[in-house]
């Protein structure tokens, strides 16, 4: 063991030798091994950045909180029988919120897409959610200046909004946007509310950031008639123990206002963000690993590149290697040395993948959400390492069972 | 006692479809601090005897016993041990590591028998201040002349204290001056109880032994014991 470790150390120093003695060969060939790891690792920060974005972005949504809609979000059901199901009422949401029990709130939401203007600055083909004073406490919003809008507010349809933070952003640059007239659809609107950031750029125009909230009562009077479009009610469980009870009990209630038989199928869903977030990692997990494999190919290219330099290094050097068989190296002292030094040179060049990394994901955090993990750091350390290994080992191999008389013969 | 015993034994090789005998049928015996040169023209397969020498290769047939122990079944790594423990090679071409300085060239062996690093520079620095080289430690082979880079393989070659030296053609790549020079450095190291085996095909060097053995064609055609020429300290840039 003693003896092993030893060897190891000096096999250390004669690779480090061999390294200093190619100076550019050995950074060229390293150059490989640094493209190589600084695209893996930054494909894996990147991955992690918009799997962070997704799930704060679902966390926004509220993990105990579903909804009951005529449209299911992921489905195999043919289209043409979910469009032909009967529109969900503000009569059924009426009813529904008398029967259930178990959640701690409710709210109907009525979507409707429109164009915001405020002075010269406009938005256009926003998400305007029309509900009630309950809808707040189906989220976990917090605001940045105002309040949500009152109970009176909204059963006396008052013409009041509350902005998400990027809206009020792009309408009032200043900031200065509470207690000022929004013009939605062509409709004034007094804004009472600005969120604060809730959620990430990655649900797009499902981000609360993106959307405006005003009474739903408004929104029937103005943008679509009641009879029109399906409105949706938001369900808040308890806790995420009760969420399976709760939808349990919202099925059964919708069952008895829709007046289905036992054998009738149910036309209206149940949607929940964990339907989203499967969805989301069947789709995007397909996309990370491509990617994944895209960037590993550098590193292949690279590790290519490292057997490469070593099989001719070894060609090389046969005489000293001749020379050394002589002196008394034995065939595992040889194929350390050479599987040290191609793994010294990856390390090195994984190392500078690394920084160059960092640098790199610190740039690109201004644009798009990054993460370096610690997992990822030591990860990049271990695969440059054996990526050396296993690159260096055919060509150490290969110099180990020299036959030293034609080593010391080879000119 | 006997260092080294041969007992018939042959190497074939095989170059193509040909069978070449390169040692026919050789025995024979070196005793401890003996001085023997190995002679014959190119082709007598006096290379070849070299290499089983020095435990690089292995007989095809026959048995060799190094200080009474068989080396023809010994495997790779036990042939490295000995190669590293008990014979020191000098050669034609020095073989240096053209990087290294003399003292770590010298250091090498040490390396891999496991010395620790300050008692392997402490007997480095030795062996090379025992070939004159005392002042040229931190030289890399091309400050040194090329005696100078033979005596540092000669250091390497002594530091770890072997049974045999193994000197192939030493004097090959010098002029005869510094051939000489080297040739007394090597008689000194005879002088000091080690056992010298000399490859050449030179006569005039081959005489500093106290026996010759001629090989021709794989057998040996002659084995003699003979009166080493003295080398008079003052006669310089002979043959």
């Amino acid at each position: 063991m003693k003896i092993l470790l030893y060897e190891l150390k000096e096999s250390f120093f004669i690779a480090l030798r061999a390294i200093r003695a190619n100076k550019v060969r050995s950074i060229l060939t390293m150059l490989g091994i640094v493209i190589g790891i600084t695209s893996v690792v930054l494909m894996t920060t990147a991955i992690k950045g918009i799997d962070n974005a997704f799930e704060k972005g679902i966390s926004s949504l509220g993990s105990d909180v579903m909804y009951v809609d005529k449209w299911a979000w992921f489905t195999n059901e043919d289209w043409w029988k979910i469009r032909n199901r009967r529109n969900l009422t503000m009569d059924d949401y009426n009813k529904f919120k008398e029967m259930v029990k178990l959640p701690i709130a409710t709210a109907p939401v009525m979507n409707t897409r429109q164009t915001i203007k405020a002075g010269d600055n406009r938005v256009d083909f926003v998400f305007v959610n029309g509900s009630d004073a309950d809808y707040l406490k189906t989220t976990n919003f917090t605001f940045n200046q105002g309040r949500f809008y009152s109970e009176i507010e909204s059963r006396s349809s008052r013409y009041v909004a509350v902005l998400g933070s990027e809206i009020a952003k792009t309408l009032f640059p200043r900031g200065d946007g509470l207690d000022k007239t929004v013009k939605i659809g062509g409709v004034n609107f007094r804004v009472v509310g600005i969120l604060a950031e809730q959620g990430s750029f990655i649900l797009g125009s499902f981000n609360p950031d993106n959307q405006v909230f005003i009474p739903v009562g408004t929104v029937f009077k103005h943008f679509l008639g009641q009879s029109f479009g399906s409105i949706t009610f938001t369900v808040r469980a308890a806790g995420p123990a009760v969420l399976e009870d709760t939808k349990i009990e919202a099925e059964g209630v919708m069952r008895k206002i829709r007046g289905l038989s036992y054998n009738d199928e149910n036309d209206f869903s149940i949607n929940q963000q964990e339907g989203l977030m499967s969805n989301y990692n069947s789709v995007v997990g397909v996309i990370q690993i491509a990617g994944l494999f895209i960037t590993g190919l550098a590193l292949f290219v690279g590790a290519i590149g490292i057997m490469n330099i070593m099989f001719v290094s070894v060609r090389e050097r046969t005489k000293e290697i001749g020379l050394r068989k002589a002196i008394g190296a034995k065939r595992r002292t040889i194929l350390g040395q050479f599987l040290l030094e191609s793994s010294t040179i990856c390390l090195i060049g994984g190392l500078m993948g690394l920084i160059l990394a960092v640098l790199l994901s610190m740039l690109i955090d201004q644009f798009l959400p990054t993460s370096i993990q610690y997992t990822a750091v030591i990860a990049a350390i271990v695969i440059s390492i054996l990526t050396g290994v296993i690159a260096g080992f055919a060509p150490a191999y290969a110099a180990a069972k020299l036959d030293p008389v034609e080593a010391l013969r080879y000119e | 006692m006997n260092i080294i015993r041969i007992e018939h034994i042959a190497k074939i090789y095989q170059v193509g479809s040909e069978k070449v005998h390169a040692l026919r049928d050789v025995s024979l015996d070196i005793d401890k601090n003996e001085y023997v040169a190995i002679m014959g023209p190119s082709g007598s397969g006096k290379s070849t005897l070299m290499n089983m020498l020095g435990c690089l290769d292995t007989p095809t047939s026959g048995r060799y016993d190094f200080k009474g122990v068989s080396v023809s079944e010994m495997s790779d790594n036990e042939l490295a041990e000995i190669r590293n423990k008990e014979i020191g090679f000098v050669f034609q071409t020095f073989n240096l590591l053209a990087r290294s300085d003399a003292l770590h060239n010298v250091e090498l062996p040490l390396i891999y028998s496991g010395v620790p690093s300050a008692e392997r520079k402490e007997r480095a620095a030795q062996a090379l201040i025992d070939v004159g080289l005392g002042d040229r430690m931190r030289h890399k082979p091309n400050e040194l002349s090329g005696g100078q880079r033979q005596r540092v393989a000669m250091a390497r070659a002594l530091v770890t204290r072997p049974s045999i030296i193994l000197a192939d053609e030493p004097t090959g790549n010098l002029d005869s001056k510094t051939g000489e020079e080297i040739m007394t450095v090597l008689s000194d190291i005879h002088r000091k109880g080690n056992t010298i085996i000399l490859v050449t095909h030179e006569e005039y060097i081959a005489e500093h032994a106290a026996r010759i053995i001629r090989l021709r064609d794989g057998l040996i055609e002659s084995d003699e014991v003979v009166e080493p020429r003295t080398l008079p300290d003052s006669k310089t840039g002979v043959a």
